[in-house]
């Protein structure tokens, strides 16, 4: 084993050493078993999680739960062939076994991994100041007991209010018969409001929430109990006045943020390199091509420190970069890992990431957003006759191979003559991925990347993301609601 | 390619045991009730893409779910480690979990005299679906890509076949006297071909066959045809106008309306008035011709047992069918022991249980009962009006009822199927759409644990261009 000078925390190798009995002539031998029967490649992938989770509801501590998992994932690589294992076994003979069983996609004469391996040198993009299961129960309940007074306090229309925190610890070590050796430890947690208004017949429900890679400092501001508690409040309360959102094809801004969903899901999936190594993404063949606005850059970013999205290394134990996607309104690039790098002969970005060690890896997102423009966002909304101003957003979801995406606002209001006016009920917008941003006309001045809140879901495995934007305007977007 | 056997070290009844060994362990370490929660499982999956094998993954894991309680207070801790050391951690770390949460005057187990388990086979669970070697497990995937692939010169590309085989134990015991548990199997196959016109404009769509029983699934071959055929209705597809058409749901997508209506009779929706039907029992809240059952103790026309069939739920109560609507009346909430206390009520049995955290509402095979008419009958009747297909989104607010997403489908003219139209929305209010309802098909088939038959709405708008 080789170290980089000055690798930051080689103690995350330490822990799965002691506590599990790793050495590296067991890692060794596991890749030998991988590639007994020939292969590219392979890739031993250990993860450690303890997940712990409080909640109030009712203003009662009702909930509190704890879970611990470990396993080892084995991948083989064989040209485009990949053969996977795993087991929740750590002993020398369960893993020695799942080699051999993700070895039978090859079929060939055994190949020899490297010998030694080459520590990747990683970012410190969060230092660990979470405990595991030494934490401090207290000063997390009090978090969650803040933000329900602060939401009861907020209205007497607020009748129900739920608050949790979750947080887990994720412990990963990555060894590879390229030689490539990786550990890293993800603290991730997060601080969820969720309540019911009510005023005669009319129930409503609004949440918020916020969280990333950080210790319990990060709950202050916009993203402190009472802070999201007054967001979740005031959207319940702000639905109960809402009319009926209008259907059809509008002018539409959406405000900074979480919005940015609206990238994550109109371009982010579709430049995935394995769709487009497989040509199956709307996207396939546009590299250069003008697929936006002018105005509009994109860029993955997976180096912020501190963010939900972010990571020091990716679940392929490569570092994560900052990756322009559209730069000016053309295509750049994609995200890729080691298989579609290799097979697309393209650099990889870093972006190779799987929900456990029960999953395959394959190319995510991190945190994606767009930078900012020059417009200020009030000059943006003064400049629409008739259109929706959107600002929250629940979920969304793409077809990558015809490009129709959908995500669906939460908070809306009409602008109407350059101003703000009614808020509207739930309503999904509609759009094609390729053409979508090719009518965003002005682009504000106010970045702002989402509070952590995002998951995202691809071939069933969900991992974090972040999402951002400054305030955007579209020419036309279908908005689906059922008003005039 | 030698197939290796799933690794099991301990048999059902060796799981029992243990599970009954950790709560007693849990009492005597001082916990006044446990609920032990063990799931064991095995997969087996390939894809192949093109005809080569693209992913081939097999393995096996089990995990242990622990929930104590201290009088009102309750916790719960769960671990894959069964290592006597890491059972050791599991129960100390939920009591001491248990000792900050505060006490919940509806929180606890059920009754003793309410524990039950279906009895007779349930025929939930089949040897063969790993009865195939592995090289004919490929050739199954291999052979619906095929299939799809070679029925028309428009089918281009593909994201794969698949074929896919699965075992699984669930084990429950509790500290009121109740242990129980029962093994699952699944094997299925699936084709996801891409199409594409003149015009280079691309569309995927795909078709599945999934099943108890390997002897019960479709051929791959007419997987495949059928994953071909609605990925080419696809072709050509464009938008329409903005307007207010009849809205015809094919089963496929009928099945998620049949969902939200199970979200919104959930107990949890219900007592915290979270659910547009909560208040509304007794209320006729659809059509007449609307009936909803959830039953858990089904067995398909082949004699195999659903897939929302099980001895118990998961709080260790028998299973049961629960007429929900009953010709437009709200008949039943579906509630587990917790939503029920909360009600004033009884639970139904309808309680799911993971390894970690407190029970959650479950549906069994829960379905619309199916009507007279035929699909054809149903879009014959409408004169312009839109046939969905697919649906895309999350856009359905159960407490509101307000529904908005994304859709694909047919456009019905004069009756007939049309051309394909796609990047539109669908929208409505559940509440009103189930007054809407103005045809029922006769065409209930259970591809999964929710079914529903063709369904025609009357008064949602379509947003298009």
């Amino acid at each position: 084993m080789t170290h980089s000078a000055g690798s930051p925390h080689p103690n995350h190798k330490r822990y799965f050493f002691e506590k599990f009995g790793l050495t590296e002539r067991l890692l060794e031998r596991c890749l030998g078993q991988a590639l007994s029967a020939g292969g590219d490649y392979a890739d031993l992938y250990f993860e450690s999680v303890t997940a712990t989770a409080l909640g109030v509801d009712e203003q009662i501590v009702k909930s509190a739960s704890q879970g611990t998992s470990a396993g080892c994932g084995i991948r083989v690589l064989s040209g485009e062939r990949t053969g996977y294992a795993y087991t929740d076994s750590l002993s020398p003979e369960r893993v020695l076994h799942a080699a051999r069983t993700a070895a039978l996609i090859a079929s060939g004469p055994a190949k020899q991994p490297v010998q030694g391996f080459i520590e990747t040198p990683s970012a410190n993009l969060y230092p660990i100041p979470l405990g595991g299961f030494d934490l401090d129960l207290a000063a997390r309940l009090e978090l969650i007991l803040r933000a329900d007074r602060a939401a009861r306090a907020f209205d007497p229309r607020i009748v129900q209010v739920r608050a949790s925190y979750s947080e887990e610890l994720r412990r990963i070590l990555i060894a590879a018969s390229d030689g490539a050796f990786a550990s890293d430890t993800q603290p991730l947690c997060r601080l969820n409001v969720f309540v019911i208004a009510s005023q005669e017949a009319i129930t409503t429900k609004g949440a918020a929430g916020g969280g990333g890679r950080a210790g319990l400092e990060q709950f202050t501001g916009n993203k402190s109990p009472e802070g999201l508690a007054h967001e979740a409040a005031r959207a319940a309360i702000l639905q109960l006045g809402a009319i009926p959102a209008p259907a059809g094809e509008m002018q539409v801004v959406l405000g900074p943020g979480w919005p940015g969903i609206l990238l994550h899901e109109a371009v982010g999936h579709g430049l995935e390199a394995d769709f487009n190594r497989k040509k199956t993404s709307a996207f396939t063949g546009l590299i250069g091509q003008p697929v936006a606005s002018p105005k509009v850059t994109v860029v993955d970013n997976g180096t912020i420190a501190g963010r939900r999205g972010s990571l020091n290394v990716d679940d392929e134990g490569s570092p994560t970069q900052e990756t322009v996607l559209i730069e000016n309104g053309i295509l750049k690039g994609y995200l890729s890992d080691k298989l579609s790098a290799r097979l697309m002969d393209m650099p990889n970005t870093g972006s190779g990431r799987r929900e456990s060690y029960q999953s395959i890896p394959m190319p995510r997102m991190t945190n994606t957003y767009m930078l900012a423009g020059e417009d200020a966002p009030e000059d943006i909304l003064r400049s629409v006759k008739r259109g929706l101003y959107a600002v929250n957003f629940g979920g969304g979801q793409v077809d990558i191979t015809n490009g129709k995406f959908v995500f669906s606002a939460s908070e809306a209001y009409l602008i109407e003559d350059g101003k703000v006016t009614a808020p509207v009920r739930d309503a999904t917008l509609i759009g094609n991925g390729p053409e979508a941003l090719k009518y965003v006309s002005m682009v504000g001045n106010d970045l702002k990347l989402d509070e952590g809140i995002g998951t995202c879901g691809k071939n069933g495995q969900s991992v974090p993301v972040g999402v951002g934007m400054p305030t955007i305007k579209l020419d036309k977007m279908t908005v689906g609601g059922t008003g005039r | 390619m030698p197939h290796f056997p799933a690794q099991s070290d301990l048999t059902g009844p060796e799981l029992e045991t243990l599970a009954m060994d950790v709560v007693a362990l849990a009492v005597k370490a001082g916990a006044s009730d446990a609920e032990v929660a063990i799931r064991e499982g095995d997969e087996f999956s390939v894809n192949v893409r093109m005809g080569q094998v693209e992913t081939l993954k097999e393995s096996g894991s089990r995990g242990l779910g622990l929930r104590v309680f201290l009088g009102k207070r309750s916790a719960s801790s769960s671990t894959s480690d069964l290592t006597s050391d890491g059972i050791r951690q599991l129960v100390d770390g939920a009591l001491a979990l248990a000792k900050v949460t505060e006490d919940d005057p509806f929180t606890g187990l059920p009754e003793p005299d309410e524990f039950g388990c279906l009895s007779g086979d349930l025929h939930l669970y089949s040897e063969d679906v790993y009865s195939l070697p592995g090289p004919e497990r490929i050739e199954w995937a291999r052979r619906a890509e095929a299939a799809a692939l070679a029925a028309d010169p428009r089918i281009t590309n593909s994201s794969g076949g698949t074929f896919d085989a699965a075992t699984g134990r669930r084990v429950l015991a509790n500290s009121r006297g109740f242990v129980g548990g029962y093994r699952t199997s699944y094997a299925g196959v699936s084709a996801s071909p891409l199409a594409m016109d003149a015009n280079g404009q691309m569309q995927r769509d795909g078709w599945w066959s999934s099943a108890r029983r390997l002897a019960d699934l479709e051929s791959p071959e007419s997987v495949g045809q059928e994953a071909a055929r609605r990925t080419l209705r696809r072709l050509g597809a464009r938008r329409v106008l903005t307007q207010r058409v009849p809205i015809v749901f094919a089963p496929e997508v009928a099945r998620s309306l049949v969902g939200s209506i199970f979200e919104a009779v959930s107990g949890d929706a219900i007592w915290r008035s979270a659910s547009f039907l909560a208040g509304k029992l007794g209320a006729a809240i659809a059509v007449p011709g609307i009936t909803i059952i959830d039953d858990h103790t089904m067995l398909l026309p082949t004699g195999v047992g659903g897939f929302g069939t099980s001895p118990f739920d998961g709080e260790g109560l028998p299973t049961r069918r629960t007429v929900v609507i009953e010709n437009g009346i709200l008949r039943s909430y579906l509630l587990n022991a917790y939503t029920a206390r909360k009600l004033g009520m009884k639970s139904t049995h309808n309680a799911s249980r993971g390894l970690a955290g407190t029970p959650g509402i479950g549906c069994g095979n829960l379905f619309l009962q199916p009507g007279t008419l035929t699909p054809e009958q149903i879009i014959a009747e409408v004169s312009a009006g839109l046939y969905v297909t697919s649906l895309m989104g999350f856009g359905v607010n159960i407490v509101t009822g307000d529904y908005s997403r994304g859709a694909t489908g047919l456009w019905i003219e004069n009756g007939q199927l049309t051309h394909a139209v796609e990047e539109i929305t669908i929208a409505g209010n559940l509440a009103e759409m189930l007054r809407n309802v103005t045809a029922i098909g006769n065409d209930l088939v259970f591809r999964g644990a929710v079914a529903s038959p063709t369904l025609r709405i009357d008064g949602m708008t379509i947003a298009g261009a």
